[in-house]
Order: structure tokens, then C-alpha cells, then sequence
């Protein structure tokens, strides 16, 4: 709310793509938030002029040209898609304001409805083949890459209860497969420079890039 | 200063709390004229989009009624209904509209009399409150406009 309080005119723009299934920036989430902000914004003495707007997808510049139309009649957009649409919105209309309304979190999947949990960092030289399925990079608290460290404990990680321990699941994993001996397999020492280290990532890929 | 009557906003389940509203008028129970029933299918079916707009048009509170627990007809829509309040009551507390504004009632088809003392309940607990915050400003608003 403090990021738009200068403004008058603000463009909501939702995400139809990996934020609407994780029901945090989609057309629904988009009415919510632009009702409850409407209220606030009443409720502290002034009245603001929200349009809505959900696009396909906010990661690519094809559909944020779609917000063209739109731009001369607001003051500042706030953007409900991930962290890459928000700043693929900046980048295409340099002289908005452009904020986010999502804290962007991690990589993950559903375990039940409701509840989504952490599964991959995108470290940019998976590992998944060798452990099991399960990744030790986003799922050990400490990254560990060959076995457990002492602190687990019945099948869960020593910071918490509730964290079930990467290299327990990695065990039980490999025993089920009948591949216990890949769990002799020493990993080397991770190079970072796929996962970030060598600064921003970038795939090119020939065959599609003009 | 004019007396202040709050309007609240009921959205009842048509096989509980709408046919108790129905069951409170022909036993000629009394129930203050604020409360105003939208009867929606299931109280699970009511989203949070329209208790949020119901507050943004200036609604001072809003109540879901659905049936009693076990009893509801699309087997636990009343306790999704309930979840969704409590969620929508801490929205509510950072929009600054206030949570006590929002509550999650359940009754059967049969307790009209419930259903005439939880309206007057309601409304006696939003006419301590005072209006919503949104209720005043839009008041305000639409006065500058007449003047
Ligand atoms: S090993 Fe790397 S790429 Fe594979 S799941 Fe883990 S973080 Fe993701
Ligand atoms: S308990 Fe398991 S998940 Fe937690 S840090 Fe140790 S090895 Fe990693």
C-alpha cells in the first residue's frame, strides 16, 4: 500500500500462468486485491481508480504489448506475476512506476491443496539422477551432497519437526529402487558457477533465436 | 447527530438459514430490517470476492450462515465457508475495515428463532462498532457530489 499511496490510477495486471495455479496472482486473486485495496484506500479517506487486468502470461514481451492500450490512463501498474513478470512489465514500459504485489518465494510443487513446499533451485546441473528423485540442494537445509548430516532424526531434518530430513528420503528412495549403492557414489564438490555463481544465467538456444 | 443504522449483509444457505428466515417470518418473530439476505446455494459457495465487495460497497457487516455442522448438503461446505471467514477476518484487520465486521453463523432449517436472534445479535454488535470506515467515506462522498 505505501509503494501506490502517491498514486491515483493504478493498473492491477494478474498472471494467468504459474501464479494463477498457485492461486497468488491470477484474474481471481487480481479481484481480490484490487476490492481489498479499494477499501483500504477508503477507509483511509481516499479513492483510487483501479483497472484490472489478467494477462496470458507476463514472462513474455508478445502479451505484455497487450498492455499498450492501457498505459496512458494510469499513473503506476502493480503486477500480481512472479518476480520475471514484473520486471519483463518494467522493462517494456520504462516511464511507469512498476510494483510487485507477490513475494516471489521458490521453485516448488502442491503437496495437498493449499500447502506448496520447495523442490528445486535450479541450480542448472541436477543432481535428481543420482539421488533418488529427490533434490538435496533445495530439500537438505544444509546442502549436503553425500549423506546426512548427524542431526537427523526419525526422518526429519534437525531444524525442525515439520521438515522432513532430503537425505532420509534419498535413503528410503534408493532402497525401494534396489540402488543402495549409488549412495557409496561420492559427489564431488558442487560447482556453483551453473547455479549463479558465474553471474546471470542465460539459455540461448540456437535453432529457435533469430 | 442521526442515529446510526448499520446494513448488514447475510448470506444464507437456502437449506438452512434462509428457510430459518423463512421459518422466523411465520412465527411472526421480530428481526431488524439492517439485515439484508442474499441466499446463495451452499455457504461454501460463498467466495471471498463477495463478502470483499459487499465491504467496498459500503457494507458495515457480513455474516455467512450455513447449516450445522455435519448437516451440510454438500457434505462440509459450511466448515470451507468458516475457514474462508477466519481467513477473510485478518484481511480484513489490515485493510482496516476490522474482522469483527465479518462472523460465520450456523444453524439448521428449523431454528427460526436463531435466526431472528443472531440478526439481532449482529446488528447490535455492528451498531456498537459504528459504520465501517469505507460506509463513512462513501457517505461523505456522495454528500459532496449532492452539494
Ligand atoms: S539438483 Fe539442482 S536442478 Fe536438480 S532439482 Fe536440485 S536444484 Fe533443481
Ligand atoms: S538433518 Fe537431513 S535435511 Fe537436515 S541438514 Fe541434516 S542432512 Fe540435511
Amino acid at each position: 500500500m505505501d509503494y501506490i499511496q502517491p498514486f491515483n490510477r493504478i493498473l492491477l495486471v494478474g498472471c494467468n500462468e504459474c501464479v494463477t495455479v498457485c492461486s497468488a496472482g491470477g484474474r481471481k486473486e487480481v479481484g481480490l486485491l484490487s476490492s481489498a485495496l479499494q477499501s483500504a484506500f477508503l477507509s483511509a479517506g481516499k479513492s483510487i481508480d483501479i483497472k484490472e487486468h489478467t494477462l496470458e502470461r507476463q514472462c513474455d514481451p508478445e502479451y505484455v504489448e497487450e498492455l499498450v492500450g492501457m498505459m496512458d490512463g494510469v499513473d503506476a501498474v502493480v503486477s500480481m506475476a512472479c518476480g520475471c513478470g514484473v520486471q519483463e512489465v518494467a522493462r517494456r514500459y520504462k516511464n511507469k512506476p512498476v510494483f510487485p504485489a507477490v513475494n516471489t518465494k521458490f521453485m516448488g510443487a502442491s503437496e495437498r491443496q493449499g500447502v506448496w513446499a520447495e523442490r528445486c533451485q535450479g541450480c542448472g546441473n541436477c543432481l535428481l539422477g543420482i539421488t533418488g528423485g529427490i533434490c538435496p540442494i533445495a530439500r537438505c537445509s544444509k546442502q549436503l551432497m553425500n549423506g546426512p548430516c548427524g542431526g537427523s532424526t526419525n526422518g526429519k531434518c534437525e531444524i525442525s519437526k515439520e521438515v522432513d530430513c532430503a537425505w532420509q528420503l534419498i535413503w528410503d528412495r534408493l532402497k525401494m529402487l534396489g540402488q543402495e549403492e549409488r549412495y557409496l557414489d561420492i559427489i564431488p564438490a558442487k560447482d556453483w558457477r551453473t547455479a549463479g555463481g558465474g553471474g546471470p544465467r542465460k539459455i540461448v538456444r540456437e535453432d529457435l533465436a533469430g | 447527530m442521526e442515529k446510526f443504522e448499520p446494513v448488514i449483509v447475510a448470506f444464507c444457505c437456502h437449506y438452512c438459514a434462509y428457510t430459518a428466515a423463512d421459518m422466523a417470518g411465520s412465527q411472526r418473530l421480530d428481526y431488524p430490517p439492517n439485515v439484508k439476505i442474499i441466499r446463495v446455494p451452499c455457504s461454501g459457495k460463498v467466495d471471498a470476492i463477495h463478502i470483499l465487495k459487499a465491504f467496498e460497497r459500503g457494507a458495515d457487516g457480513v455474516y455467512v450462515a450455513g447449516c450445522l455442522e455435519g448437516d451440510c448438503h454438500f457434505k462440509n461446505g459450511n466448515l470451507k465457508a468458516e475457514k474462508q471467514v477466519q481467513y477473510l477476518k485478518k484481511s480484513l484487520d489490515e485493510i482496516g475495515i476490522g474482522g469483527d465486521r465479518l462472523e460465520m453463523v450456523f444453524m439448521s432449517a428449523g431454528m427460526g428463532e436463531l435466526f431472528a436472534r443472531k440478526a439481532k445479535e449482529m446488528t447490535e454488535k455492528i451498531r456498537q462498532l459504528g459504520p465501517s470506515p469505507v460506509h463513512t467515506q462513501l457517505e461523505q462522498q456522495a454528500k459532496q457530489k449532492a452539494s
